[in-house]
């Protein structure tokens, strides 16, 4: 029973006769608290990224408004709410004002099913992560929306990559999360927490390889951030936006990386769990370890090709999240639970053994069309 | 069997991205840090010494944007008396031909680099404004003033040596500018 | 049933991020494939070669620097030789030393550019290019040191060098000559192998050996095909024939090798500045040439290997204070005539990264 399902009990003994607002009070208490933990959490978020990026990059980041620069966030809020709405005149006005909507609320929506305690879960859904899968790529829409909106060459590029780079990776992501499911024994989300007295990470190494390689393409970061190619495609499908729109768009890149962050967290780093510090610290902590690696890789990794991104998922990853599901399928079904250890010893022979074998399928020089 | 590409290329540069990590940033803050720039400085500022001049405009003529003016006229001891001396810094390009030209030494490249203006008119440089009143002249072509000026930062000294001319020189202490948001 | 699609034109530039400067490419585009390529330049056109045929040799020095503005110095180091082939004036032997030094520093701070912004191109964001810029800020802060600039130099002038360097000058370079080679092996960590990379750019952007001696390509993209071809070898100008190094030349002509020669001749020109500052005499930085230099009638042609390729002078005289007829041959103008033959075919992405790999300076291609 989660906090709030006990103060709805709470609300409809002390207000007999009023059953219908111990329904709402509950559910408006949790949106506050979901809102306020996402906002707060994507400034802390942005400053993070600007400060961790500028010290791999010998710099020092932003470090004028506030102590060490933490109100830089907030002030470049305020600069861009500021900022002229601009609509592309031959644009699809319609669909470039809904774009940024779409982007931004099924962010906020995975996040219903994040546990940031043992029962501090806004829903506890018995089916979490695949609605979690399911909300998280309805973003996608968004994107091409706002590719197509925009009437700009540029922006429909990149909404066309987004398209074929999200259908790509989100089957290995979801094979990847299958294995996750299949030693938890089930797909709610507090129930996966609970079953990992070893992170999953120590036990399944290639699946949280998977996962997160398929979650930096979810996010478009560095090195699958093809779809706001900087070099290539100015801003790709953003580049039409400014103002508010675009802050939303902004919003909605940091909220996705958070929340994958605290998915990464749940389902491989052990979720909430942890000795002494309270359960949401514990998140937020595992949260910031893996927003840190994301950051590492931007600072340091070039870009992919569009077809090598498409070859890497469909001959890298998707190969490899199989094998991999039906071996810990098997582990699951014949090891015995208390050899945890073995299991472990044997993925991770097993993901260093099938990453080898696929670097041999590494070819040069390809990528060229007659025309 | 040689495995070559599972992924070695991309650890190493990782590792290297994060040794960076605690490595001092190379950035100065601006406004607050500044730099000792070096003694041969070409700033964008020109000091114009009236004693020495003698207005024989060999400046004038060096300048390869014909951006000098002078107009002088005979005075009572038979000299030139310079009546105007004007020059317009958003033409000029601080090439310092003027000031190798010179033979009496009358002209001298300024150290400032802070000579930003609202107005383009506010750029040309009259007689007055280019007299060394406040101003510091640099040791470009002009020995005798470089061996007076300070010694310039220099990066690769870092900030461990920075007695030999190191890195930075904090004019004024970040942490007390900080927070206003100069 | 058929989807019909046709192909559609975009605009990369004038402004661009990945054009470095005020570059057009009019590429027609078929979906993500590049189907046909048309450079616009000219958006940086100053009408130098015209201004130049107004001033005198000495003023027009300055000017040179507005070229190629990411290595100035080796465009003064190529006018003044080509004036003085014209006027046959003798150079002091400290000022060929301190040109050879500062034509090497020059080197190693353009490739330094032209690398970081070659892998900037490829997605690796800001990261290398701070990296190398912390390089290139010390070679700058060297380059003020000796003459008050740092980026427009003006130091090289007709018979010499305007300036002696100062005594801090050379224990600063000593050091940095001592430390750079450990950088270009943390540069070399850094992305060399990094499969990403490889991926990117091994195979991509092929410029054929007979290509590229076709269309008179020169500096690290012709070396890159395979063609052992440098002036400072080939034809040796001031004194290079002193000093020992080595021309790295690829084999293929792709990206990667030309970002690999490039990497190569930073340590070349590390060696020849160590053997220069061994060898560096004393005496004189200037000859005796006349303030107004009227060199005989007669036209010249001097050239010398500029970071980015054959940077050539060609100078008409007829016996007066000006050039009569002031012409430059820009490498990178050259050298970009090929990219239509090299980026068709490829995927829009890989048009960004061969052109960046090309190294292009717009101060000079439209001049």
């Amino acid at each position: 029973m989660t906090l709030l399902e006990q103060f709805r009990l709470w609300l409809a003994t002390i207000l007999p006769g009023w059953e219908w607002l111990a329904y709402v009070v509950p559910a408006i208490v949790g949106i506050v608290v979901i809102l306020g933990f996402v906002l707060t959490m994507v400034i802390v978020f942005i400053w993070y990224e600007r400060r961790l990026l500028g010290r791999f990059q010998i710099r020092l980041g932003p470090n004028r408004l506030g102590p060490e620069g933490v109100f830089q966030p907030i002030a470049t809020a305020v600069k861009i709410l500021l900022k002229e709405d601009v609509v592309p005149e031959k644009g699809d006005k319609v669909l470039h004002w809904l774009a940024p909507v779409i982007v931004f609320v099924p962010v906020l929506m995975i996040f219903a099913v994040v546990p940031f305690g043992e029962r501090a879960i806004l829903a506890d859904l018995n089916v979490g992560i695949v609605y979690v899968v399911a909300i998280s790529s309805i973003s996608v829409v968004g994107i091409y929306a706002a590719g197509w909106a925009s009437n700009n060459k540029y922006a429909l590029i990149s909404a066309l990559r987004t398209v074929a780079q999200m259908v790509s990776y989100e089957l290995p992501l979801i094979l990847a999360i299958v294995g996750v499911v299949l030693m938890a024994g089930s797909l709610s989300m507090t129930q996966i927490v609970a079953s990992q007295d070893i992170p999953f990470f120590i036990l399944q190494p290639l699946g949280f390889v998977i996962f997160f390689l398929g979650t930096l393409a979810e996010l478009n970061r560095c090195p699958f951030d093809l779809l706001e190619a900087d070099s290539e495609i100015v801003a790709g499908y953003h580049i039409e936006y400014s103002g508010m729109k675009f802050a939303m768009f902004y919003l909605g890149e940091y909220g996705h990386a958070l929340a994958y962050s605290c998915i990464i967290a749940t389902l491989f780093l052990g979720g909430w769990q942890g000795p002494l510090l309270p359960p949401i610290m514990w998140l937020v902590i595992k949260a910031l370890v893996v927003f840190s690696t994301i950051v590492w890789i931007r600072g340091t990794l070039p870009r992919l090709r569009v077809d090598q991104l498409m070859a890497f998922a469909w001959k890298g990853l998707l190969p490899m999240a199989i094998i991999n599901l039906f071996m810990i399928a098997a582990e699951v079904l014949w090891l015995p639970e208390t050899m945890l250890w073995i299991m472990g010893a044997v993925n991770l022979i097993l993901a260093a053994g099938l990453i080898l074998m696929w670097s041999k399928l590494f070819t040069l020089g390809g990528g060229r069309v007659e025309v | 069997m040689k495995f070559e590409r599972y992924g070695i290329g991309i650890a190493k540069g990782m590792a290297i991205t994060f040794k960076h990590l605690f490595r001092p940033p190379i950035t100065v803050q601006y406004p607050e840090e500044k730099l000792v720039v070096s003694r041969r400085i070409r700033g964008n500022e020109l000091v114009w010494f009236p004693d020495r001049c003698t207005g024989c405009a060999t400046c004038a003529k060096s300048c390869p944007q014909g951006n000098i003016e002078i107009a002088t006229h005979v005075g009572s001891e038979n000299n030139y008396v310079v009546d105007k001396f004007e020059l317009d810094a958003g033409r000029c390009m601080f090439c310092g031909l003027c000031v190798e030209s010179c033979p009496y030494e009358a002209l001298a490249m300024g150290v400032s680099y802070e000579q930003a203006q609202y107005r383009r008119g506010d750029l040309v440089w009259s007689k007055e404004e280019l007299q060394p009143l406040n101003k510091r002249p640099s040791g470009y072509a002009r020995p005798e003033i470089e061996a007076a000026l300070p010694k310039q930062s220099l990066l690769i000294y870092g900030d461990k040596e920075r007695d030999e001319g190191g890195q930075k020189l904090r004019l004024i202490p970040l942490s007390k500018k900080r927070g206003r948001g100069v | 049933m058929a989807i019909r699609t046709e192909p559609f034109i975009l605009n990369v530039g004038p402004q661009h991020p990945s054009t470095h400067g005020v570059f057009r490419l009019r590429v027609t585009l078929d979906g993500e494939v590049v189907v046909d390529v048309e450079p616009v330049v000219g958006y940086l056109h100053r009408g130098i070669e015209k201004l130049a045929e107004g001033r005198t040799y000495t003023q027009n020095i300055p000017f040179t620097d507005r070229l190629d503005y990411l290595a100035s110095m080796t465009n003064n180091f190529a006018y003044v030789l080509a004036v003085e082939k014209l006027a046959q004036i003798e150079v002091p032997e400290r000022a060929e030393y301190l040109r050879i030094i500062m034509a090497e520093m020059m080197r190693i701070a353009s490739h330094l550019m032209a690398i970081g912004f070659f892998l900037n191109d490829l997605g690796a964001m800001m990261t290398p290019v701070l990296y190398m810029w912390r390089e290139r800020e010390k070679l700058l802060d060297l380059f003020e040191m000796v003459c008050g600039q740092r980026l427009t130099y003006n130091y090289m002038r007709i018979g010499g060098v305007s300036q002696d360097i100062p005594e801090e000058f050379l224990p600063a370079l000593k050091k940095f000559v001592a430390e750079m080679p450990t950088f270009i092996d943390e540069y070399e960590w850094l992305l060399s192998q990094n499969e990403i990379l490889l991926a990117r750019t091994k195979g991509v952007g092929i410029l054929p050996r007979d290509v590229a001696i076709n269309i008179a390509a020169s500096g690290p993209v012709l070396r890159a095909s395979g063609v052992k071809w440098d002036i400072r070898k080939a034809d040796p100008y001031s004194i290079y024939d002193r000093f020992d190094f080595e021309v790295p030349v690829g084999n293929v002509g792709d990206c990667y090798d030309r970002y690999w020669v490039r990497m190569q001749e930073m340590r070349q020109s590390v060696r020849i500045l160590e053997q220069a500052l061994e060898q560096l005499p004393g005496g004189e930085v200037y000859a005796k040439v006349p303030q107004l230099l009227r060199p005989p009638a007669g036209e010249v042609y001097g050239h010398i290997e500029a970071p980015k390729g054959e940077l050539g002078f060609y100078l008409v005289s007829d016996n007066s204070i000006a050039p009569y007829r002031f012409h430059i041959r820009p490498p990178t103008l050259i050298n970009l005539t090929a990219l239509k033959d090299m980026v068709i075919g490829w995927k829009v992405a890989d048009l960004i990264v061969t052109f960046g790999s090309m190294d292009v300076c717009l101060g000079e291609i439209d001049r």
